[in-house]
């Protein structure tokens, strides 16, 4: 039985505002060339690939099981394939599980979203609310959101302008990311002064609608030697789910983030995450949720995370590096773009936005809105 | 596809199931998953804190709710537990069930509840499945799940009289061992004095494939609890041995559609029970396995796949189902729960099949409880562009590692 998994390699292409021509076929074959290049890995059904999980959302793709169409590109073909319906990070979970029940050797995880296609991405979230009650009401990710920023505002004294300052930084970090969506510097003025899409969040407060694909390669510890000389460890998992109405939910609270932290952390054995995370990658959809998610790690102490920002308490802690989800990444797949970016940083290939010595990395994802469900993973070199 | 676990005992503790039927206007989706979750509780004889871990799944388009596991909340317990969504199309029962054991087998979890529902009613099902379809290339060729290509062969291979009449009794059988089992959607009473009149004047629906040969669109849930096996021992009821499972899809394009025998590729349940039954050491499946709970969308391609999943040869399918043997009484009782032509929720369809096979191991599955010892089960999951899952159960922990 394997003891630990690996993650022996990783492939994405640069997040776009709009890959208008490209299938997203196109953008996972993209993908899936370099693993199988890097890597030398084969889909022989003896000692390669056997077992294929993908991510993607009916609703974004507007097919029903979005994953048929994939499997072609994904090398699916006579073997097996399942897909992870909900925030991509929770693929590395279930991944674990296939390869520590001893069932498979090695995953192919692969995911894609093209958030350009639909309309409106709020349409489409405005149906994850019941067709009774909230969905009338014009509930969506992006006001439910709001609901939660205006909250945490209020709770813990992060302002408006903290929140500019967030993105701003944000915008600078992604600059030395050669994945990251191109998006144009801001100043805090600009983003203080952006269009208010529902109060108080504002345009520049909430990520851009991005098309993005990535792929991984999993493999149990006994064989990852095979495929990497650099791997890196999953070493801690845990999810949660929160409630369901808006009006049941503390929206300030971090309940199932706190769950969903406590399993990972007493998985991977840490007990004072702020000193033993080297890398941290948080999903920030909306600003709030950079400081708010850093407070439920327990990477801030509550209340205090104005004054942390202000201090670059962010920088000092290598948090999202990358320009995090803020900058730019699809529904679903923001989670596993802080995956992406951790073992770049663990592998020592995060060029510019490199942190010296990296060890330990947190990689976080949330499905829904105001974060009702939250994953958190731990990767170690 | 995967290789045989290895790792830790991995038991069906519980299972619950709503009654299957056509319109559940008295309840809204979480109230409906919840009476699954509740039966499935009371049946192991634990409650929600005992559970770890909630995997849910179902198909968005079906009734338009995007990630409705979130909603779904309300009903299925997941607030502060661990939660994963899987979707795999039809398949989607079958790999919650697939992923529940993974999950438990690989220590992370000690309880896993498999949540699978669907409320057809609420949606447009035949829509919904032609939504599949790629909108380039297929879209206006799919006709749903519809496809009278099954019934085209078999009476190209058979002969018209003989492949309308197994077709015939085996729609009749499911139909007598639907009306056993009170969970079941529709149960008409069939006879087999109907036969030729059935086959005479039932609707077409493409080609063939007459509206009595097709399954049903229900409105339904269905909840199976896991554990490892410490814990499966401690469990209100006798556990029900998860031994091994496996998922065979195949790729998008629809050449199962083409007549090209050049070109003829293996089918996935065939490929599927060869390497499943050649990894646990089973030269005859039809001696070895007491009941199988087959994901069976019509009477054509239940008769059909039998060949597929029992490795059989020329017409030993047909025979078996000429010679009644696939009743409840017969010598490989097929879908003593009436299967999927009776009853369909799709998300949750795959995922009643494990969980009546489970219930026909423990020997306790009602009415429809198959009248002789069942020690060894098959069940099976189909969806996509004809993807297989297939699992075995066993009532004890006694097998020889192959």
């Amino acid at each position: 039985m394997s003891r630990r998994v690996a993650i022996c390699a990783v492939a994405q292409i640069r997040n776009e505002p709009d890959i208008w021509e490209r299938r997203f076929q196109g953008m996972l074959l993209d993908c899936l060339e370099p693993i199988l290049e890097g890597t030398g890995v084969t889909f022989d059904m003896d000692k390669g690939i056997r077992n294929v999980l993908t991510c993607s959302d009916d609703v974004f793709d507007a097919r029903t099981i979005s994953d048929n169409g994939m499997t072609d590109v994904v090398g699916a073909h006579y073997r097996g394939e399942e897909k992870i319906a909900q925030d991509a990070l929770n693929g590395l979970g279930y991944a674990m599980a296939c390869i520590l029940s001893g069932h498979d050797d090695l995953i192919l995880y692969m995911g894609h979203c093209k958030e350009s296609q639909p309309e409106s991405r709020n349409m489409c979230t405005n149906l994850a609310y019941d067709p009774f009650f909230c969905r009338p009401l014009g509930l969506d990710f992006l006001n439910v959101n709001a609901l939660q920023a205006r909250a945490y505002m209020a709770a813990s004294g992060v302002t408006e302008a903290h929140l500019a300052r967030v993105v701003a930084r944000a915008r600078a970090h992604a600059a030395r990311n050669p994945f990251a969506r191109e998006n144009p510097r801001v100043t805090e003025e600009e983003v203080a002064a952006s269009p208010l899409l529902a109060d108080p969040l504002r345009e520049l407060h909430v990520y851009p609608v991005t098309d993005w694909a990535f792929g991984m390669l999993l493999c149990c510890q006994e064989r990852a030697h095979e495929f990497t000389d650099n791997p890196v460890w999953i070493t801690g998992f845990g999810n949660s789910m929160d409630r369901y109405f808006v009006g049941d939910l503390d929206l300030t609270a971090n309940l199932a983030l706190k769950k969903a932290a406590e399993r990972a952390y007493r998985m991977a054995g840490i007990r004072d995450p702020r000193a033993e995370l080297d890398v941290v990658e948080i999903n920030d959809a909306c600003a709030h949720q950079l400081p708010m998610t850093a407070e439920g790690l327990g990477l801030v102490e509550a209340g205090r995370a104005g004054a942390w920002i202000q201090e670059g308490g962010p920088d000092r802690q290598h948090v999202n590096l990358s320009g995090g989800m803020l900058n730019g990444n699809p529904i679903m797949l923001g989670g596993a773009a802080r995956a992406v970016e951790a073992v770049l940083q663990l592998r020592g290939e995060a060029g510019e936005r490199q942190v010296p010595g990296a060890r330990k990395a947190l990689a976080h994802g949330s499905t829904g809105g105001a974060g009702q469900h939250q994953t958190v993973v731990i990767l170690e070199k | 596809m995967g290789t045989r676990k290895k790792h830790r005992n991995v038991g069906v503790i519980g299972v619950g199931q709503t009654k299957h039927s056509s319109h559940r206007e008295d309840v809204n989706q979480p109230e409906m998953v919840h009476e699954a979750v509740r039966e499935a509780l009371d049946d192991a004889g634990i409650t929600l804190n005992d559970v770890d871990c909630i995997v849910h799944g179902n198909m968005e388009l079906f009734e338009m709710i995007h990630q409705p596991d979130l909603w779904h909340a309300l009903g299925t317990g997941a607030p502060g537990k661990s939660a994963f969504r899987l979707t795999t199309g039809g398949t989607t029962g079958a790999t919650l069930f697939c992923a529940a054991d993974n999950l438990v087998a690989s220590g992370m979890y000690d309880v896993v509840m498999a949540i699978g529902f669907e409320k057809l009613q609420e949606g447009h099902t035949t829509g919904g499945i032609t939504n599949m379809a790629d909108p380039l290339w297929f879209r206006s060729l799919q006709t749903g799940a519809l496809t009278g290509t099954c019934a085209y062969d078999v009476i190209q291979e058979f002969g018209e009289e003989r492949a309308k009449k197994a077709a015939m009794i085996y729609r009749i059988i499911m139909d007598q061992h639907a009306c056993l089992n009170p969970k079941a959607h529709r149960a008409f009473g069939l006879e087999f004095d109907q036969m030729d009149h059935l086959i005479r004047s039932s609707a077409r629906l493409i080609g063939e494939l007459k509206i009595i040969d097709m399954c049903s669109q229900s409105d339904g849930a269905c909840a199976v609890i896991l554990a490892c096996e410490e814990k499966a021992k401690r469990a209100a009821q006798k556990p029900v041995w998860v031994r091994d499972h496996i998922t065979v899809h195949r790729e998008e394009t629809f050449n199962i559609l083409g007549y090209d025998q050049a070109t003829e590729e293996e089918k996935t349940h065939k490929v599927a029970a060869r390497e499943l039954f050649k990894r646990n050491g089973i030269t005859n499946p039809l001696e070895y396995f007491d009941v199988f709970e087959m994901y069976d969308p019509s009477s054509w391609w239940g008769l059909d796949w039998l060949r597929d999943f029992f490795q059989l040869e020329g017409d030993e399918h047909l025979r078996l189902v000429e010679d009644r043997e696939i009743s409840r009484t017969g010598k490989m009782p097929i879908n003593p729960s009436g299967g999927v032509i009776a009853s369909n929720p799709i998300g949750a369809t795959a995922l009643v099949r494990p969980a009546e096979a489970a219930l026909q191991v423990r020997g306790n599955a009602g009415p429809h409880q198959i009248p002789r010892p069942v020690n060894h089960a098959l069940a099976s999951g189909f969806g996509g562009t004809m993807w297989t899952v297939l699992m075995m159960l066993e009532k004890e922990l006694d097998w020889q590692e192959a």
